[in-house]
Order: C-alpha cells, then structure tokens, then sequence
C-alpha cells in the first residue's frame, strides 16, 4: 500500500538520496534510516518538542514533518552541532556547566530551539528565553538549568561583541 | 589525597553523550531483523471479550503474527501478573492479565498484540483488528464506586472495596472530645501520570544457541523486571539479562512491570526475531500507571495557643482495576500525614476502592503529597481561624531536634517503627522564610493590594521517608589496564547515578573518576538489584559503593604494601597508584597490582592476598533515613482570568551528607516543577464511561518554562545516622510540599475575597468560579 519517493537533503552537511515511502516522518527517516537517534520522539502529535530539528536554520516538529518535504532542503539535528572534532560547542557547554539536562530525552530538542533563539538574538533576556523554551517540554530539570546556560553563553556573547 | 569527590559540585558523567546526540535509549539500539509490536487495546472501560478477528491483520503484507491470550504461555495465559508488595489488608488482590483473558476491565488494557516488519504496518494492522465486545456499565468516580448498587469493576468480589484498614495511634476520641476548637475540611486531590519524556520502549531478542532471552526496556528496576519475565516465561532467571539502558525519565511509573514487556519478550522467543515495543504518548496516558484521585474528609483538633491534640478523618483512594503494587500509596500517605508536628493523636480510615480506569501506583512523591498537603491545609486553617500567623503555628508543633530520633507512633511502609532518625525542623522553616523575605511579605502586600493586584504566600512542611530496602549492591574490581570496573543494579533516569556513585567510588579507591567505568542497570554485571524508587539510591547504591570502595581499597593497600616494601600507613593511593611516602617513594600501579592479584598459573597464592581486586557490597538499610524541608511559595492571582503565577519560590531541604550539590539542586527544582504541575496543571480527565479524555499533552498540561520559576534552594543538612556516608534521598522532595505551598499562597492571594481552596490541581476556572460566587465580579450570575 506504500508509495515511495526520491528525496535529496543534507543533515549536518552531508548529503543523502533516499527514497523514502511518502508517509515516513521525518523524526523516523533521521533515527531510522539515518541511523540519527539523537533526535527524539516524545508525543508524536507535536506538543512536547523532543523531536525539533532545524530545517534550513529554523525549528520544526520532525514528528510532524514527513520526510517528503525536505526533499532540497537542510536539516541541522543535535548530532550537527559539536565542533567537527566532537568538542561541544558554547551552549553545549554551558548546559553541563549549569546542569541543563537530566535524563537529556528533551534535550535534541531543547539544543534546537535555544540554537535559533540564540542565532536570532544573540543576547536574549531570561524573559525571552523562557518563552522561547515554550515549545519543548522538560519533565526533569525544571528548566532553570536550560536557562542558566543561554544566559551564560549570552554574557560571553555580550563580553565577545564589547557591547553593553 | 586528590581533590575530595563527595560534596563537589562534579559536572555530571552523562551529559557529554547526551548533548552529542550519542545517548542509547531502547528505541535507538538496532538489531538486524527486530520486527515491531503493535498492541490492540480495549475501547471499553469495562466489557466482556467475546471475539478477536485477526484475519484481515494477518493478511496484510508484513504482518508476522497476531498473538491473543489464548497464544501465551501457560503460566501467562492461565494466571494473572505477579504482585510485588502483598500486604494482609488488601481483601480481593487483582493483578491483570498479560493480555486480556475473556475480560477488559479499563480502557487501554492490551487485548492482543500485532507483530509486523514495521511499526508502521502494524499500527495499520492493529486497525484492523476486530474485537467484539459486550459493553458494561463502568464506574469512573472513586466515590460512585463505593455506593450500592453501582457497577463492580470485579463482580465476583462482591464490592468495589478492596481495603479497609485504620492507621492510628493515640487515643484521637478523647482527645477531640476533650478539645477546645475543632475544624474541619474536606479536600480533594488529584495526581496525574509520571509522563516522562521517554514512552516506555521494550526491545527483546532470544538467542536459540545459547537459551539466552536479552530483554532492554525503558525501566527503573530491571532487576525487578528479569524476575518477573523469568516467573511468566517459565525461564531461569540466569538466562535472562535485563536492560536499563539510558532512561528518559521515570518518576515512577516506570518502576512497575507492565504486562508489555512480558509480551513482547515471548513474542521475541515464540517467532524467533527480535521484537520492539515503542509505546506512543496516547498509550503512556491509558496504559501506563499514574496516582489519580484522593479523598481526605479530615478534622483536627486544637489548643487555644494552636497546639495539636488530634487529628482525624478518613481516606478514599482510587486504585483503579488492578492494584501491581498493592496499597503503597495511600499506606504511605497515612504515615506521611503528620509530618514534623508532634502529634499526640491520630486516625485515619483508608478505604481503597476499585475503579474501571488504569492502575494507580506511585508517581514521585508516592502519596506523600497529598497528605502534606491535607496536614498543612489544617494547619493553615487553624492559622486562619485563631489568628495566629502560618508560620507560627507550626513552630509551636514542630518535633524539636534535640527529641531526635523521634518515634511517631506508626509503622512506615517499610515494616519498621516509624522514627524519625534525624532533622531540624525549626531550623528548616526558619532557613525558608529567611530565603523568601517573609518578615517583608504582609507589608509587600499590602502595597500590591493598593494597586489592585492580588499577590499571596504559603508555606508548607514536610518528612519524606527516603532511602528504603531491601538493598542495592555496588561491585568494583580492579582491571589490569588500570582501569576500575563499577557495577551496580542502580539505574539512572536522569538522577546522575553514574556520576554520583563514580564520585563515591574515586574516593575511596583512590583513582581518577576519568578511569572509572560503570554499568549501570544491567542484570549482566551484578547478580542482584532492585532499582529506583523510593528516592532510595543515593542510600542505598551509594553504601555500597563506600563500602565497597573501602574494601577494595585495603585489598590495594595490602598488596601495595607487600610488593614495595612499606608499610600499608605509608602508601597514597591516588589517581590510580599506591606510592610510599618515605624512603625513595616508590610506587606501583593499581593495573600492575590488579595483575599480581590473579597470581601466576601453577603457583600458589600468597596466603595474604585475596584473588583479584574486587568487592561487592550490598547496603541494606535498617529503616527509612527521613528526609524534611519547608517550601515558601509566593504568587500572583489575575482575578480576571485565574491564571496563577509564581512569583518567587524558596526551599529548605535537608537531604543529609550531599554527595553533589549541582545533582540535588536539580533534582529539588525538577521536584518543585512536578509539584507546581499537581498543584495548577495536571488533571488526567475521565468522562462518566471511564474514557480517558485528556490523552495528550494539549489536553493535559505538564509545567511550561514560564510556568516554573527558579527555586532558591538551601540546604539544611542533618546527616543521618543510620548510613556510613550520613545521606538521604533527595528525587520526591522537590515535589512533595509544592501544591501545599501554592495552594496555600493562591488562597492567602484571595483572602479579601474569603476564598478558601482544598484541592489540586487548582485550575483558572475553579478559581474564577470561587471568586464569582465570592462576589468578586459584582452579585453572582446565574
């Protein structure tokens, strides 16, 4: 009963023809035909935000997309956001330094969403990070790690442009 | 000695592989050929089971296999799941049936289970299932079930009412016959699921060449979970080996042995193909356990300066249609309620009650939340109702230190006397209202009031039983590469067990934590285990680790001592070698000295020396170590929309010795998140049919980041005497006095409109209908 198509997409700058059955999700096309299982599936109905991926540098419900639609597009997921020789990068770091995760099942999706907060508004205020943060839902930490670690990567960022 | 581990803020071990998208949870370990299971569920609360057609399933193309009831194994067809913890008071015990046998009794319960190449094809197969059903009147409402005349979820017991039982001490009738003031209140409380992050998932695969049955699910004991599949599977436990990978978070529900994983682990063996249950969001609401709905009609009786002489009431808990962990919660309720008061009398009647919905079982916090919640609600009404401040009427009850250890009068959960090993409650209260600016607070709202806002404080008091048996074991060994193995049955969903107990072990062994390697949760390396709940690790795992450590650590020094020719004072054992500290210092290795302790082939050992490097340990506690602490909510009421907002939130927590403070900070605040979802969110909804109908996460609500403030947290700690490293749990406190604390600040927000609130969740509506019928919008519509 399946119906297969073609699709071209880069994750994390490699390139991947696939043909792919036209209802496969994106979040399963990444963990299991990629065999890219840091992007996780929490609700599958696009609430708890464990799934966000970056699709050409904004955030998107892998659950919610089908693979199909980012045939000629970019897909950036947790396993894309290290330095190229495994080191974390400024948040990454910042989220051990502040305790940001616990069990880490949300975090793929948290790392997404705080990527864009901080690529839009390099300096956000606790305010805005918070309601940035809205999208994913944490069961652990009760989100003042997550937070702790934007604003130390937006003081660096603050101390690294001299503004303010 | 190398820089200290116990007590250090350590970054935690886990975080690296996690935030690199390199964690391993169940549903990302691939094995060639898995195949996918699907569950049909039943769309009743409550029916008889007279046919499943599978035909149509089975025809699909990629369907492997449709198994019922009548497809099981003996032992799980013929007779109902095990349960863990009996207790004489339950009357009528029910577990259920791995796969529904004639009957389904809650909507969700599996009724079969679809087996296909891919989870895709046999959701579309379970589709087409066909079970016919003969539906029967369910019962939803706890206090329906106990009426004549309602439906029964077990006809055959005769009643709904499994348990009946007192919890007492005291004599409470003289006590209010002869008090003063005596008030009153009738509170409901609800608690909804664990819904951690992480569906539960369970991945098996039998290997017919060596018998051996491997069985990864998303679990807090697996230990636990590879005796149960060894008793319904008819196998030795020797040739199972259970799991817990990393685990998305647990909170409880994921303690419990679901019928699932039994399935699953027979359909792996009985096709011959690796088999792999993810369960969705939509069935972690059914299936999965959650605490539901408690009834506390309670009174208390007091002295004129506010002094506790009684209190007293009864308990109605629902326990849904099976009770797999038998009465835990409510007994723990019971003996939580009175808390860090001295109480001089005591009763409570607790009734558990069948009810056609998902089984209840411990969700953090186990029970304990709702009875602090009905101690302090009473005790914010005796405030209330003889003038004296919150803060000072339970000062004047509290259980001082210097009565420590202090005997309650009850039997805790654990088969001991309840006696609270140690604890400064004053001290604790003091520490939060200190935190919170609470000498501030009546003239702070004072001047909100002028400007029209409603902001408000509560306070809340706990003692949380932590740290409980029967045991868990820690093995270390010594590796010749230098390297030191740890081992352990404790499992991690989030509680950084890895880091924790690596940091125990370090330094008592004396090695770099780098050079620790750890299993955690795998029945594999050590032969027995319990798991997490009952924030019982730190006590339980993190004993054995010092006394394992200890012990390693002399077999080290005997060695060294030996072979370098000193004596074992004058040996460092640090970052994995033991050097002399006098003479030219020399030094060896411990992965030199681990090869030494296997001897040489055809020598005899020296008579000294034990074979290898290792130790196993197994911590059992003596009793409970009593955890307390005191939360201070502060709040801010919209009357218009009855929206809440918390404002300031502060924490008194005494968890004993801490082994890292970054970890109980965060488990403390994660805790409070949890509570401010029981106390303003979390409602899991039935309709009078029993159907579920809040089953996703738009529908119920967990906390948000603008819903969760960050907590002032301090530590007050009392070590506790009853384990070598002086510590307590610390996973439910968090979460065990928040709805107390917030209903408590919402009300005193309100109290110009004599609004008075004994329930939770507490949502927008119940407070805008409180503040209509108060009046606050002008005379009450109609």
């Amino acid at each position: 009963m399946s119906m297969t198509r073609t699709i071209n997409v880069t994750v994390n700058g490699t390139s991947y023809e696939h043909d792919v059955d036209v209802r496969l999700t994106l979040a399963d096309f990444l963990r299991h035909e990629l065999n890219l299982t840091g992007t996780h599936i929490g609700c599958e109905h696009g609430v708890c935000g464990a799934c966000t991926i970056l699709l050409d540098g904004r955030t998107a419900r892998s659950c919610l997309t089908f693979a199909v639609q980012v045939d000629g597009h970019s897909v950036t997921t947790i396993e894309g956001l290290a330095e190229k020789d495994g080191t974390l990068n400024p948040l990454q770091r910042a989220m051990v330094d502040n305790h940001g995760l616990q069990c880490g099942f949300c975090t793929p999706g948290v790392l997404a969403t705080l990527t864009e907060l901080l690529n839009d508004i390099p300096n956000p205020s606790e305010q805005q990070v918070r309601e940035a943060l809205t999208g994913n839902l944490c069961r652990c930490t009760g989100y003042s790690g997550m937070i702790a670690a934007v604003m130390q990567v937006a003081r660096a960022n603050c101390n690294d442009d001299g503004r303010q | 000695m190398g820089v200290k581990q116990f007590g250090a803020r350590v970054a935690r071990l886990e975080d690296t592989a996690l935030l690199s998208g390199r964690g391993r949870f169940v549903d990302d370990i691939k094995l060639p050929g898995t195949l996918h299971a699907v569950f049909v569920r039943s769309t009743y609360a409550n029916a008889r089971v007279l046919d499943i057609n599978a035909s149509e399933a089975l025809a699909m193309p990629g369907v492997r296999a449709v198994l019922t009831a009548a497809d099981l194994p003996t032992r799980m067809r013929t007779q109902r799941m095990p349960m863990l913890v009996p207790n004489t008071h339950i009357k009528t015990l029910r577990t259920q049936h791995c796969l529904a046998v004639d009957e389904v009794r809650y909507v969700g319960q599996a009724i079969a289970v679809v087996i296909a190449e891919d989870r895709y094809v046999a959701e579309d197969a379970a589709g087409m299932v066909f079970v016919d059903y003969d539906v029967l009147p369910a019962v939803n409402d706890v206090r329906d079930a106990v009426k004549d005349g309602t439906p029964l979820v077990h006809p055959e017991f005769g009643s709904n009412v499994v348990v009946e039982m007192p919890m007492t001490f005291g004599d409470v009738e003289a006590a209010f016959a002869n008090a003063p003031h005596v008030f009153h209140e009738d509170m409901w409380q609800h608690r909804g699921g664990g819904n951690a992050m992480e569906p539960r998932c369970v991945l098996a695969s039998y290997e017919p060449a060596t018998e051996l049955l491997t069985v990864w699910s998303a679990t807090q004991t697996p230990h636990i979970s590879r005796r149960m599949l060894g008793e319904l599977l008819d196998m030795n436990i020797e040739q199972i080996r259970s799991i817990a990978p990393d685990v998305g978070g647990g909170f409880g529900p994921k303690a419990i042995f679901y019928a699932e994983e039994a399935v699953v682990a027979f359909a792996a063996r009985h096709i011959g193909a690796p088999v792999k249950f993810t369960e969705d969001r939509r069935e972690h609401f059914l299936c999965a356990t959650q605490e539901r709905d408690q009834y506390w009609n309670m009174s208390i009786a007091v002295d004129d300066d506010g002094t506790i002489l009684g209190v007293k009431g009864s308990l109605l808990h629902d326990t849904g249609a099976f009770m797999p962990w038998g009465i835990i919660m409510p007994y723990i309720a019971a003996a939580t309620l009175p808390g860090p008061y001295k109480l001089k009398s005591y009763n409570l009647d607790i009734t558990v009650v069948f009810t056609n919905k998902v089984a209840t079982t411990p969700v953090r916090g186990a029970g304990r939340p709702q009875a602090v919640f009905a101690m302090e609600r009473l005790m914010d009404r005796v405030a209330h109702e003889l003038n004296i401040d919150p803060a000072e009427v339970r000062r004047r009850n509290f259980i001082q230190p210097e009565e420590m250890p202090y005997p309650v009068g009850l039997t805790f959960r654990d088969g001991k006397p309840l006696v609270y090993d140690s604890g400064d409650y004053p001290k604790g209260q003091e520490v939060a209202l200190e935190m919170s600016d609470y000498s501030t607070f009546r003239d702070r709202q004072a001047a909100a009031r002028a400007q029209g806002r409603y902001i408000g404080i509560g306070i809340a008091n706990y003692v949380e039983g932590t740290g409980l048996g029967p045991f868990e074991g820690v093995t270390i060994r010594i590796l010749p590469n230098g390297k030191v193995r740890v081992a352990t049955g404790a499992t991690n969903q989030g509680q950084g067990t890895r880091t924790t107990i690596s940091q125990i072990v370090a330094d008592q062994v004396g090695c770099r934590i780098e050079d620790i390697d750890i299993s955690i949760g795998d029945t594999a390396a050590i032969a027995n285990g319990v798991g997490a709940f009952a924030s019982r690790q730190a006590v339980n795992a993190g004993n054995s680790a010092f006394i394992a450590g200890t012990e390693v650590r002399g077999k080290i020094l005997k060695l060294a001592s030996r072979h370098l020719g000193v004596p074992e004072e004058e040996i460092n054992l640090e970052d994995g070698i033991a050097t002399a500290r006098t003479g030219n210092k020399p030094s060896i290795s411990f992965g030199e000295l681990a090869s030494l302790a296997q001897g040489m082939p055809g020598f005899s050992m020296n008579p000294d020396d034990s074979v290898g490097l290792e130790h196993t340990a197994y911590f059992t506690p003596l009793q409970a170590a009593y955890c307390s602490g005191c939360h201070v909510a502060e709040v801010e009421v919209d009357i218009g929309t009855g929206g809440v907002k918390i404002n300031r939130y502060s924490v008194s927590h005494d968890s004993g010795n801490i082994i890292n403070p970054l970890i109980v900070d965060g488990q403390v605040q994660g805790g409070v998140a949890h509570g401010i979802g029981n106390a303003l969110l979390e409602w899991m909804k039935y309709d009078e049919n029993a159907q579920p109908v809040t089953a996703t996460f738009a529908d119920y609500l967990i906390p948000m980041a603008t819903d969760v403030p960050t907590c002032a947290i301090e530590h007050v700690e009392t070590p506790s005497p009853l384990n070598p490293l002086g510590v307590k749990g610390a996973g439910e406190g968090g979460t065990i006095p928040a709805a107390a604390a917030i209903v408590a600040a919402v009300e005193n927000a309100l109290a110009p409109f004599g609004c008075r609130f004994v329930e939770a969740p507490l949502v927008p509506e119940r407070i805008v209908a409180a503040l209509s019928q108060a009046g606050a919008y002008g005379a009450p519509v109609r």
